[in-house]
């Protein structure tokens, strides 16, 4: 390697100085976002009862991690999140590869997989329960089931549109199915599946809180239930607290 | 000099819901051992049709094709094929690409991964062995695609339209260079084309295909004095016009 010139330099330079400026500006929206959340909190502006706000929030983790129950909750929900991500991929890229290896398989599933992809999943949760008991396996199931239709989906027509004339070349150097599948179909697949691995950590997120809102002792998703109907209790409270200070004043 | 590849008869129809396409009729020619056979013929004719038979990819419907007076299926020989684009995988390096035939077939061991680096060498690639493909011009990934069919040491070279996606002036050198690797490898090769001038500048014999479905309509040998034998002087030969006038007349001919 040689020494890079001066305009090299430079240019790395300011291409550096631009990353730099831009996770500095990011920083700082967040910072005026939770700033004027708490200003208005404080200025009475919106009922931080029911928004809350960004002071009180951080007390309450305090307080959840003082007993470390937060991050009991954050670890169920992380683990659930990942076992069905990685399974949604496992099936996902699986599946995928089974339709574009064979034509009829794909002809004869495809209106099904579109049903179950437009199927609502949440819909789908209390039969689930149901089916395999008040448990992790239920959620999992559960998150799996948002995920996974759409991702064969998506994988498989990305499949499809590999470039027949680079698996003539494979074909004519010789090669097999097989070999198409490793060498031009999965590296070429790459950047499809990265950004469909995107999407499926999101949908997995959304599947594992939906499951947890039904059927957990513990997670995000309880946690969420378990607040709203203490919040419910406490907010009918306040609002017959209110509705009598009102009644006396006038 | 000894008959290479041989050709009978050969018909091929394409089947689709719409109907049949009828590319290919009664195709007979042969080729000689170490010969540079190019075949021209406009556009739709079959041209890309008639190598993939050649090479094996899709089967004739009917005729026969022999290498060294063995079926096709039969024989032992090995075909380069090299398709009108590249195809280098941006997701490999410049060596691992060239290598990607070797590696299919599980002889890539110490000894060819030498032979490729002398490829690179002679080819004048050996500093891109580890860059991408995107970092090469197009007549270097020309190149490299052509080490790639060569790596696998073929017994007869197919080439469709190897140089049309490259610019004129880039499509002259690399006509030139690699016919010329082709001729002091002596390998046997087919070539396709739509540039009548490419055809004259490295032909040894030209066949010329009818419009769809292809026939042969003649096959003109090319003969030059020693001293313009080298594809960019031919251009420059007194003969040149006049093979150039010939195949023009007969590619307008409609029988
Ligand atoms: N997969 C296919 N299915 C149906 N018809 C096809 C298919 N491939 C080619 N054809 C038809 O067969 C004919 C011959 O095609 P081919 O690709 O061999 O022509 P070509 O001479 O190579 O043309 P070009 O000079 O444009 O490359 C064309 O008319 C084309 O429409
Ligand atoms: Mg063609």
């Amino acid at each position: 390697m040689t020494e890079p010139s001066l305009s090299q330099k430079e240019f790395i330079a300011k291409e550096k100085q631009h990353k730099k400026q831009v996770r500095i500006c990011r920083g700082m929206l967040l910072v005026l976002l939770l700033a004027l959340w708490e200003l208005c909190a404080e200025l009475g502006m919106i009922d931080s009862f029911i928004f809350s706000s960004p002071v009180k929030i951080w007390g309450c983790f305090v307080k959840m991690a003082g007993d470390g129950s937060i991050f009991l909750h954050i670890g169920i929900t992380l683990l659930e999140t990942l076992a069905s991500f990685f399974l949604v991929v496992v099936i996902g890229v699986g599946a995928a590869v089974a339709l574009w290896a064979s034509r009829s398989l794909s002809e004869i599933l495809e209106p099904y997989l579109v049903m179950m992809n437009s199927l609502p999943k949440s819909a789908l949760a209390p039969l689930l329960i149901v089916w395999l008991g008040n448990n992790m396996k239920t959620i999992v199931v559960a998150a799996v089931s948002v995920a996974v239709f759409g991702s064969i989906l998506t994988l498989h027509t990305g499949f499809a549109q590999t470039d027949p004339d680079k698996i003539r070349l494979i074909r004519s150097l010789g090669g097999t199915k097989k070999d198409i599948l490793t060498k031009v179909l999965i590296p070429s697949s790459v950047p499809l599946i990265i950004s469909n691995m995107k999407v499926n950590v999101g949908l997995c997120l959304v599947g594992v809180i939906i499951g947890e809102f039904l059927s957990a002792k513990a997670g995000l998703g309880y946690l969420i239930i378990y607040a709203s109907q203490v919040f419910s209790c406490e907010y009918r409270l306040i609002r017959k607290h209110r509705r009598k200070a009102n009644a006396q004043h006038f | 000099m000894k008959t290479k590849l041989e050709v009978k008869g050969l018909c091929y129809s394409y089947h689709t819901m719409e109907g049949e396409t009828q590319a290919l009729l009664d195709i007979s020619f042969d080729v000689k051992d170490g010969e540079f056979f190019v075949i021209v013929g406009p556009s739709g004719c079959g041209k890309s049709t008639l190598l993939s038979l050649l090479s094996g990819l899709i089967k004739p419907e009917d005729g026969c094709i022999l290498i060294d007076g063995v079926p096709r299926e039969e024989s032992r020989a090995v075909m380069g094929y090299m398709l009108q684009r590249d195809h280098l995988f941006e997701w490999r390096s410049i060596f691992s690409n060239i290598s990607l035939g070797l590696e299919i077939q599980k002889r890539l061991d110490q000894e060819a991964k030498k032979d490729l680096a002398g490829m690179l060498d002679t080819y004048g690639l050996s500093q891109f062995r580890d860059a991408r493909p995107g970092q090469l011009s197009g007549g270097m990934r020309q190149r490299a695609a052509l080490i790639r069919t060569l790596a696998l040491k073929p017994d007869i070279l197919l080439l469709d339209e190897p140089f049309s996606a490259l610019d004129y002036q880039t499509r002259l050198e690399v006509g030139d260079d690699i016919s010329t690797i082709i001729r002091t490898q002596k390998k046997t090769a087919v070539l396709i084309t739509h540039d009548l001038s490419e055809a004259i500048s490295v032909a040894d014999r030209i066949l010329i295909l009818s419009s769809r479905p292809g026939r042969v309509k003649n096959v003109i040998p090319v003969t030059f004095a020693p001293e313009y034998d080298r594809p960019l002087a031919r251009r420059n030969a007194p003969e040149f016009s006049a093979y150039f006038n010939q195949l023009w007349k007969e590619l307008r001919d409609h029988d």
